[in-house]
């Protein structure tokens, strides 16, 4: 322990040290302790308040094995949808390959419906319209919802008032109610169906990319850019974008979650794809007479809809969190 | 004075340059390569960038808010001015607005700024951006914000080549390697491949000043350049600057709040205060022979390696004033010890020596019996601003000590203007 100073210069150190005034400084009664120098240098390094670490500290930045799940049990549906023709299913639309709205057995897997349909195929080749309906019509709103929001985000003023407005209008409207107008307009078919969520997608992607421009088109990487010679053009597609993609990406993941939930809903409603062809919201539909004596075949499909998207929910989740990163953790 | 290249045709004249000269001779002579290619500026005798009567405003609420407000300057081939004032004075405003980096339906931009003789202002807008990064190029304050994070060192420094001296991909990389080689990056390829994350806030600077270096710009405008840095990695910074500056023969505009840092290695220094130039000379006249109060202050605020510990910092008491309603008179009265009645209600007139370049706008500037004499003044009055200068300390005359802030070896060594402590 080092010397003690003796108290008339302690006092000296301290007076000089803290405002006339602030006597109930915390050096006040460091300075007077035992140790006075140890204390002291304590009482100057330590900040009285503690600092809050960084939120994205290293800890949280590990993407969790619920991501992988998630991924895993989108990657097995995508699989299987792909390759549904190769794999020795029965066919999805023959009625009476097995005994009729029996329960999961070794021979299906997942039961037989009212009608005798193989379950587990009717399951795959369903999700290969749930696939191509979420993914296409994400796909659409972020070819035409992703422009519009770089364009009214980069540029602002009267460009971006009269985009965000039509946006606007858009989101007004209810959007279960569109997609049937559209769909009983148009006619029924995957195609259809497609477009319609694709439209109804369209304004809430672009309001989020929108979001996201704004904030990056202020960095100071896109003035530096500028001051380089680059045209906006060239900024928005190289600068702008390569930032706003990561945010989006995550986004785009649960907006197909909830496109797979609309085609539900619309086929549940019978306006999706056309009778026998197999979707899940079609299934789920077929089943809901028989809910009292073969639950199962309402709530099998049900369940695969329900873990898929919230698979999608989930990875999209992790991913936002993931990338997510607060400018102090960089 | 020469005024050639005005119109349109001479925009187009320009146009060609980088891609005829640089090819041949990347950081060879910028003088001989030109004046084959372009004529605009080999005949243009003038300074290489004059701004005259500068006005930059933001529409705001409350009004007009003049954040550079009458700038005029003008800055010659190869030299380096450097631009001083405390946070909130208008220097980055003014850099940025030289480079026209200031879009916006709130800006209001006025004056003129002429590179080589044209008018900035009147080129179109591709003529404008062929002038950007490859004549006039920039360094940010932040390496951290100003380097796009999610693309790879390599393509945003070939990104520029490519679009302004026309290089094919591997020619590019070719010469990012030297560039970074030549802004001391060790193991260049390698960051070539890396993303800004993965590089240190001296190397990432090192790696903006390269992309800003890299189509042999006339003009460079470090904004800041070492603010967002370590203190031993801003002489690193600083010097890298300099060195790059004589090989290339580039005129610079170094804006700091560091007196320190402009000490050693500007010609000519130019201070602003509130959106105005209030002071301008060649750097060791200012240092020696300061005329503003303002830069006497600023000076003093500079920490002194000889002082005891625990003196107390000389600041400059007070704010810059608000830039919508500025002071009727001289924008720094409010602040100044030397202030008299007069200096509020009546802005002073620019005065300059007998050599015309040292020039200062001040009613009782320092180091004059009319300066002494209103401090004397003032201090028998007992006014705050008065009292607290001298009580802080008396140390104008030595004012070089302490030039440089971090300075933190020879204790209170004095040492020449300008020593180097890397």
């Amino acid at each position: 322990m080092p010397e003690p100073l003796p108290k008339s210069e302690l006092d000296e150190l301290s007076s000089e040290v803290r405002p006339a005034g602030l006597s109930e400084s915390p050096f006040s009664e460091a300075i007077s302790s035992e140790a006075p120098f140890e204390a002291y240098a304590d009482a100057v390094m330590a900040p009285s308040v503690p600092v809050a670490l960084p939120e994205g500290g290293f800890a949280r930045r590990r993407i969790g094995i619920a991501f992988w799940l998630s991924v895993g049990w989108i990657a097995l549906v995508i699989l299987l949808a792909l390759l549904a023709p190769l794999l020795p299913l029965h066919p999805p639309n023959d009625t009476g390959v097995g005994p009729v709205a029996q329960g999961p057995s070794l021979h299906f897997w997942l039961g037989t419906d009212d009608l005798g349909r193989d379950m587990l195929s009717r399951i795959i080749w369903g999700a290969r319209v749930s696939m191509i309906v979420g993914f296409t019509s994400i796909a659409i709103g972020l070819a035409i919802g992703g422009t519009f929001g770089l364009i009214a985000g980069y540029y602002r003023g009267r460009i971006g008032a009269l985009i965000m407005g039509c946006a606007d209008v858009l989101l007004a409207f209810p959007a279960l109610v569109l997609s049937l107008a559209i769909v009983t307009f148009m006619g029924q078919s995957l195609r259809n169906v497609t477009l319609a969520l694709g439209l109804i997608s369209i304004a809430p992607i672009a309001r989020i990319i929108r979001a996201s421009t704004l904030t990056f088109s202020e960095r100071e990487f896109v003035a530096a850019a500028r001051s380089l010679g680059a045209r906006n053009v060239r900024i928005v597609t190289r600068e702008v974008l390569p930032n706003v993609a990561l945010p989006t990406f995550s986004f785009a993941l649960v907006a197909v979650a909830i496109a797979i939930v609309a085609e539900g809903a619309l086929s549940f409603l019978g306006l999706s794809v056309k009778a026998p062809t197999a979707s899940w919201g079609g299934m789920i539909n077929e089943g809901r007479t028989y809910l009292q004596q073969s639950p199962h075949i309402s709530l099998i499909p049900a369940a695969v809809m329900f873990v898929t998207v919230l698979a999608f929910n989930f990875a999209g989740d992790s991913l936002r969190a993931f990338f997510d990163v607060r400018e102090s953790a960089l | 004075m020469v005024r050639i290249g005005r119109s349109r045709g001479g925009g187009d004249d320009l146009v060609a340059v980088p891609a005829s000269e640089t090819s041949s001779e990347p950081a060879g002579s910028p003088g001989l390569g030109a004046s084959a290619a372009s004529p605009a500026s080999a005949l243009h005798k003038g300074p290489l960038l004059e701004v005259s009567d500068l006005r930059t405003g933001f529409r705001s609420e409350r009004g007009l808010v003049r954040a550079v407000d009458g700038v005029s300057f003008s800055v010659e081939r190869g030299r380096t001015l450097g631009v001083v004032g405390e946070s909130g004075s208008g220097k980055t405003v003014l850099a940025r607005s030289i480079m026209g980096l200031l879009p916006g339906s709130r800006v209001v931009r006025e004056g003129s700024v002429r590179f080589e003789g044209m008018e900035i202002g009147r080129l179109s807008g591709d003529a404008q951006r062929h002038l950007w990064g490859a004549q006039i190029a920039m360094v940010f304050q932040d390496p951290m914000t100003s380097l796009n994070p999610v693309v790879r060192i390599g393509r945003q420094i070939t990104e520029t080549l490519r679009r302004h001296l026309d290089m094919d991909k591997r020619r590019a990389k070719d010469t990012a390697v030297a560039l970074l080689r030549s802004v001391g990056i060790p193991e260049p390829e390698r960051r070539l491949e890396q993303y800004p994350f993965e590089l240190s806030g001296g190397m990432r600077q090192r790696v903006t000043i390269a992309i800003a270096i890299s189509c042999g710009p006339k003009l460079l405008l470090a904004d800041e350049p070492t603010t967002a840095l370590d203190v031993t990695v801003q002489a690193q910074i600083l010097n890298l600057l300099g060195d790059l500056q004589r090989e290339r023969h580039m005129a610079m505009i170094l804006v700091t709040h560091d007196l320190g840092v402009v000490a050693g290695r500007t010609d000519h220094i130019a201070v602003m205060y509130a959106g105005q130039i209030v002071e301008m000379a060649p750097t060791a006249t200012l240092f020696s022979e300061m005329r503003m109060p303002y830069t006497e202050a600023l000076l003093k605020s500079i920490p002194k390696t000889g002082d005891p510990s625990h003196t107390r910092l000389a600041a400059v008491a007070g704010r810059p004033p608000d830039l919508v309603e500025p002071p009727a008179g001289c924008r720094f009265a409010p602040r100044c010890p030397y202030a008299q009645d007069n200096c509020h209600r009546e802005a002073p007139p620019v005065q300059t020596d007998d050599s015309g370049r040292h020039a200062w706008a001040c009613w009782y500037p320092v180091g004059t019996p009319e300066g002494t004499a209103a401090l004397e003044r003032n201090l028998s009055a007992g006014r705050p601003q008065a009292v607290m200068s001298v009580v802080a300390r008396e140390r104008t005359a030595e004012p070089f000590a302490g030039a440089s802030a971090h300075d933190d070896q020879g204790a209170g060594a004095s040492r020449p203007l300008g020593a180097e402590q890397a």
